[in-house]
């Protein structure tokens, strides 16, 4: 099947379509990075990709499997259409890293095609090929662990001695297979398959130690991953569109990676290379005092005359699908006048701003949420704060106990409040397995149970005082 | 019809855009952002597309097949749940439901 346009118009109005396509990439993202005018961005880029799908039908290069195209884009797409609409929010992280796997191991079947066509190409263009592959299958490979560790497939992290030393063999022995397609020394097929297991395998040996509470980083930095390797094939492709929308992507998801880590107050160096979460949970120094528990009952007094309220919702609290019944608890001490707001720490859920994802769900309009610098001054002046599923980010060690593997990372400073209500599933420790002091302070009372049930109890408390 | 040296000026300014796109990117919206971000680089559908469409041999077309149906999840996935998150922020004021 021959295109019905000559081949010089058809290329025009193909690279034509993927300007626009890129204009609308950007335009997107930018309006993204507002809240104002982020639900547009997204429209805005979606056009763009209709745009170029369209459009690269009439790609003079394409010279047939019209129909396999067609069948695979419904398949793929219709999969993720249906997981994606179906995913619940609090599943959020796990989702985006299984799409961006997606992406990053089509980024790697390019790169496998254009080799295994073995068609004679310059040296640099055949190393981008090589460079782009192997990116794409650590991302893939490396995306899909991160996956089945967030939605508890993989509940251990593998760690074993000489760790490091066996994935920095990986990528030398992957590098040398690489260079060996590049200069063309053995162009063999057996050689291509090689390369593509080492790549995979290094994708793997490089998630497996990683800790759940550093999963974010780890899927943000793929994600930047998976750009630089879409543009890597778009210059093998000669292909705009894919270079300047995977450069883009390549370098705001590096922006992005390190404004994560930096909100963990981690270093992306220390999340690949330290493991952080089980091994390091054994230091720090031990805490004095006991566990007070609590009744409902009292809490929802002395809420409910209380003057101000701050709520620290966690990830717990999302699991437990407690949002809604705080919201409605919210709204019962807003209308006895009592002022409440929402403090987030930038780590608050899996993800920075999942935890703002999460309220949004629930209905909490986001001026009464606060991030962690408009708030910690707030903390002296509140009555109550209610902390639900959060554990680390209220743990004072966090400012005083220079032994502590979280010693640095800012908190929100929970325990200058006058008093200090946490609700509890039970007497575990939080994500990085650390004990916090927070709750065995002398303002600090316990309500245990599970964080919808408890929050369900607050508001039958509240509804009964007078 | 990019030449190398043009080549590395397209990777440039792009990589700068990316930056300054973002840079000031308040908190709230990191999670949307990267699903956003994720999405776009489903573009990466337009070259499985072409790497399908040259394949001849059967090992290629079933790898290029495969790369089509990852790279088109990447884009409609993508698309989905970013839509799905943004569309729940409320600006104040504005009621839900």
């Amino acid at each position: 099947m021959t295109s019905p346009l000559s081949p010089q118009l058809a290329a025009l109005l193909v690279n034509a379509s993927y300007l626009l396509t890129a204009f609308l990439f950007i335009m997107g993202l930018k309006r993204m990075s507002s809240p104002r005018t982020a639900k547009s961005g997204v429209v805005w880029a979606g056009w763009g990709m209709l745009v170029a799908t369209l459009i690269t039908f009439l790609a003079p290069q394409i010279a047939g499997n019209y129909l396999l195209i067609v069948t695979a884009i419904f398949i793929g797409g219709l999969l993720a259409w249906w997981t994606g609409k179906r995913v619940a929010m609090t599943d959020m992280p796990q989702m985006i890293a299984l799409y961006n796997g997606m992406g990053g191991g089509a980024a790697a079947a390019i790169a496998a095609v254009e080799l295994f066509r073995g068609e004679t190409h310059a040296t640099a263009t055949v190393s981008l090929a090589v460079l782009g592959g192997l990116i794409g299958a650590v991302s893939f490979s490396g995306s899909l662990i991160a996956f089945g560790k967030l939605q508890g497939l993989i509940k251990r992290s593998l760690r074993f001695r000489g760790q490091q030393a066996i994935n920095l063999m990986l990528v030398v022995v992957a590098l040398v297979a690489g260079g060996f397609i590049a200069l063309d020394i053995n162009s063999s097929a057996n050689i291509v398959i090689v390369f593509f297991g080492l790549a995979l395998a290094l994708g793997i040996t490089m998630t497996l130690p990683i800790g759940g509470a550093d999963m974010p980083v780890v899927i943000s930095l793929y994600n930047a991953l998976t750009g630089l390797a879409v543009a890597f094939e778009g210059f093998v492709l000669n292909n705009a569109a894919m270079i300047i929308a995977g450069t883009v992507v390549g370098s705001a998801g590096t922006l992005l990676t390190q404004l994560m880590a930096k909100a963990m107050n981690r270093s992306l160096g220390n999340v690949l290379f330290s493991g952080f979460g089980e091994a390091a949970a054994v230091a720090g120094g031990e805490v004095q005092g006991s566990l007070k528990p609590i009744e409902a009952a009292d809490v929802g007094v002395m809420m409910a005359f209380a003057q101000k309220v701050i709520v620290v919702p966690g990830y717990g609290m999302a699991v437990a699908q407690a949002q809604h019944k705080v919201w409605e608890l919210t709204q019962l001490l807003m209308e006895r006048g009592v002022t409440v707001r929402f403090a987030i720490h930038p780590v608050a859920g899996r993800m920075p701003g999942h935890m703002n994802v999460l309220l949004a769900e629930a209905g909490v309009p986001y001026d009464l949420i606060a991030d962690l610098e408009e708030i910690n001054a707030e903390f002296e002046t509140a009555d109550v704060a209610l902390i639900i599923g959060a554990n680390d980010v209220v743990n004072p060690v966090a400012r005083n106990d220079r032994s502590s593997p979280i010693y640095g990372m800012p908190i929100l400073n929970a325990d200058k409040a006058k008093n200090v209500i946490v609700i509890k599933r039970g007497q575990g420790q939080g994500f990085s397995g650390i004990e916090n002091a927070l709750f065995y302070l002398d303002q600090t009372r316990m309500l245990y149970g599970d964080g919808q049930a408890a929050v369900s109890q607050l508001i039958q408390a509240v509804k009964a005082v007078e | 019809m990019i030449d190398g040296i043009i080549g590395l000026y397209i990777f440039m300014l792009a990589a700068f855009t990316g930056y300054e796109v973002i840079a000031r990117v308040p908190v709230i919206l990191h999670t949307p952002l990267m699903s956003g971000s994720n999405f776009v680089h489903g573009i990466v559908l337009v070259g499985a597309m072409v790497a399908l469409g040259q394949a001849s041999s059967t090992l290629g077309t079933a790898i290029g097949f495969i790369g089509v149906v990852l790279a088109a999840g990447n884009a409609v996935g993508g698309y989905v749940v970013t839509e799905r998150m943004l569309a729940m922020f409320k600006a104040s004021g504005e009621k839900k439901r």
